[in-house]
């Protein structure tokens, strides 16, 4: 099984925002997070990705010091967050699987509380709350009970809720279930400008084709192990080695003189009309030959307008690696 | 939050950016900030910033005066004792004649009923509803912020874990004070107005320390009302379970009371040695309940006339009365009177707080 690289030349600068190293979480005889290694450095999105009961809000609870881990360490901003729990959640801003807020108070109470149990001082807290409340588009809702929100709007709320304390790192379990498709896109938005502010971005989900275009790197993680970790196009290359990858290709008329074009690539295994859509190529390679190819087409005068890697989805890579991971469960169980 | 964010925010984004990226320059993201943070004692919060407890403890008691259940509340207890004090009032005035030499009428209001009477007083509905009153105020402290989804978030911010609970238990005994000081206050105009006496300090203050008392008691059934808040996931099945609990403490104490002190003191020849074994036992047996540690301190504290529950002694004093001449205690011999039974409720109190306080330490943020 392939493991988080710690030493991978992309994160040799700085010191990462969250660390793990070997982080195992038991009950009993049940392995919730095992031998888990992580890392997130600043200003990056990272997306925990796995289906429901894989672990990850067991992990998440152990970097914010609520769970105490069975063994392992865990680094959040150099500091031990099952030693010194308040350090760490004075930093790091969480926003939990299916938020919840006082329903008998305002949106705006609700932030208020927050910013007073993080000693906020009252005036600055109060502009900031404004400001937040502005930035999640919740201005002219700010005054009303929350009980009367969506479910999308609890979700903007609770990524104001998780910035009034200006956190260096977010966490965020499942921020986008159970909200409509413009809802998804706003949060989505939101998590990306948390990024772009500096903060490291932990995004623990099982949606994801919501969560991969906000993702820097993603870490698939099943059954309390991280099966593959690191950014799209690795996982992308990883996945190829596991077998041939196919390229779906397509130009104008005349096209016929593709099919030979295509297999001069190099890496190229076959070349077949597709079955369903007979004016599109299927090229299997070793390799991904996109840029290859669509020169090779290009010089030899052909205009390709259709080039697409199939499987090139984190769905695919996720479906993947589950049914990996289940032949696997099947052989050794 | 530089960027994209003052492109979001819409006017004057210019000047509150300059403002932000100043308050950035003084926090800034980088790792080694933390060290700093590290090197001060565990948990030290700033200067000047209140404790997480009182954090919570100050928005849950806003949350309890301004709750419903606190305005029901309110009501019916002020009716119940305005009515009893009304009519006991109206008793007293009956007996004054009797009475005029007693240096404590103003207290009788609270406690007098006349023999073979149901004994509808003020003290008794206290006794009676103060429990619901504790029960009212805990039964959903944790399970509430559980199903509401709050509680990870609350938990997830720079406080200790414990600061939830106890900050919910002070809350919930400050607005417990805050019922029974503002029942004392109107039961107490009224007693003015019905019985033309003002009360004197002894008065004022035996009403006091019957009120600490009263907090006491109330704050044991917050306290397992707390407890079942933490055990049960539902807010109904905590409240049901802490009413059984109290329909067994205070209702059917007393049956389960007379049973095994036939069994350990049994009358068996019906002498009168006997039967004084046996209601000594009872007696003994009883203070195991806290509504019966409850009413004997609540008697011994407005009552200066009486000076011992305990029955052997006060058969002596029926048996030679003029050894023991009526007297009136003082106020610091009325408290010698009920140390134990105070010691022993404030005892329970904090046995329920503790069990509750470990069993919501032990239990795990998202269960």
């Amino acid at each position: 099984m392939a493991v988080a690289d710690p030493l991978s030349p992309k994160n040799a600068g700085g010191v990462p925002a969250i660390k793990t190293r070997a982080l195992t979480k038991k009950y009993g005889e049940f392995t919730a997070v095992d031998k888990l290694d992580l890392q997130v450095r600043q200003g990056e999105v990272f997306g925990l990705l796995g289906p429901n009961g894989a672990g990850k809000t067991t992990t998440i609870l152990m970097l914010l010091g609520l769970s105490e881990p069975t063994s392992g360490t865990a680094r959040v901003l150099d500091m031990d967050p099952a030693r010194d729990p308040i350090a760490v959640k004075r930093r790091v801003g969480y926003l939990p699987d299916a938020v919840g807020f006082y329903g008998s108070l305002t949106g705006r109470q609700n932030l208020r509380y927050t910013a007073r149990l993080n000693g906020v001082e009252r005036k600055a807290g109060e502009s900031h709350i404004d400001e937040l409340l502005e930035r999640v588009g919740l201005t002219n809702a700010a005054n009303k009970r929350v009980d009367t929100y969506s479910r999308g709007m609890k979700q903007r709320l609770g990524l104001a809720d998780v910035m009034v304390k200006r956190p260096s790192i977010v966490i965020l379990d499942e921020p986008t279930t159970a909200i409509d498709p413009a809802g998804v896109e706003e949060v989505l938005a939101l998590i990306r400008e948390l990024a772009n502010d500096g903060a490291a971005v932990l995004l623990a989900s099982h949606l994801l084709h919501q969560v991969q275009q906000v993702c820097d790197e993603v870490g698939i993680f099943v059954a309390g192990r991280l099966v593959t970790s690191g950014a799209m196009d690795k996982l992308s290359s990883s996945l190829a080695a596991n077998g041939p990858i196919e390229i779906e290709v397509a130009a104008p008329p005349p096209a016929e003189g593709v099919k030979a074009i295509a297999e001069k690539v190099n890496g190229v295994i076959s070349v077949e009309k597709d079955g369903r859509d007979p004016r599109m190529w299927v090229v299997r390679a070793k390799r991904d030959v996109r840029a290859d190819l669509a020169r090779a087409l290009v010089e030899a005068g052909h205009a390709p307008y259709h080039l697409r890697r199939r499987g090139d989805e984190l769905d695919e890579i996720y479906r993947r690696y589950f049914a990996d991971y289940a032949a696997e469960g099947a052989t050794t169980a | 939050m530089t960027g994209q964010s003052i492109s979001l925010t819409a006017s004057g984004a210019a000047a509150r950016g300059r403002k932000r990226k100043n308050i950035r320059s003084e926090q800034p993201l980088q790792p080694s900030q933390p060290a700093k943070t590290q090197a001060a004692p565990k948990g030290a919060r700033p200067a000047g910033v209140p404790a997480g407890w009182r954090v919570i403890a100050a928005k849950e008691f806003a949350d309890h005066i301004s709750s419903i259940r606190f305005l029901v509340l309110t009501v019916i207890l002020t009716l119940a004792a305005a009515a009893a004090v009304y009519s006991t009032a109206g008793l007293l005035k009956g007996v004054a004649p009797d009475a005029s030499d007693q240096p404590s009428l103003f207290l009788y209001l609270f406690f007098y009923s006349p023999q073979n009477s149901p004994g509808f007083t003020f003290v008794f509905f206290v006794s009676l509803l103060a429990p619901l009153l504790g029960i009212a105020f805990g039964f959903d402290g944790v399970n509430g912020e559980r199903s509401e989804g709050t509680l990870p978030r609350l938990v997830s911010q720079p406080i200790h874990r414990d600061d939830v609970i106890n900050g919910k238990f002070v809350a919930g005994l400050a607005a417990i004070s805050v019922i029974l000081v503002a029942i004392i206050a109107v039961v107490g105009a009224i007693g003015v107005l019905q019985l033309g006496i003002l009360p004197n300090i002894d008065e004022v203050l035996r009403l006091a320390v019957w009120v600490v008392l009263a907090v006491v008691y109330v704050g044991l059934w917050l306290a397992i009302a707390l407890l079942c808040s933490v055990v049960f996931r539902r807010a109904a099945t905590s409240a049901l379970v802490s009413i059984a609990i109290w329909l067994v403490l205070t209702t059917f104490a007393g049956f389960l009371v007379g049973i095994f002190a036939g069994f350990l003191s049994p009358i068996g020849d019906n002498t009168t040695q006997d039967q004084i074994n046996n209601l000594s036992m009872q007696r003994n047996l009883s203070l195991i309940s806290p509504s019966q540690l409850f009413t004997e301190a609540t008697k011994a504290t407005l009552n200066p006339a009486i000076q011992s529950f305990d029955i052997n002694a006060l058969i002596r004093v029926a048996n030679e009365p003029q050894a023991y001449p009526l007297s009136q205690l003082s106020i610091e011999q009325s408290l010698l009177v009920v140390w134990p039974q105070f010691v022993g409720l404030i005892a329970l109190t904090s046995g329920a707080f503790a069990v509750a306080y470990v069993s919501f330490m032990r239990q795990e943020v998202r269960a």
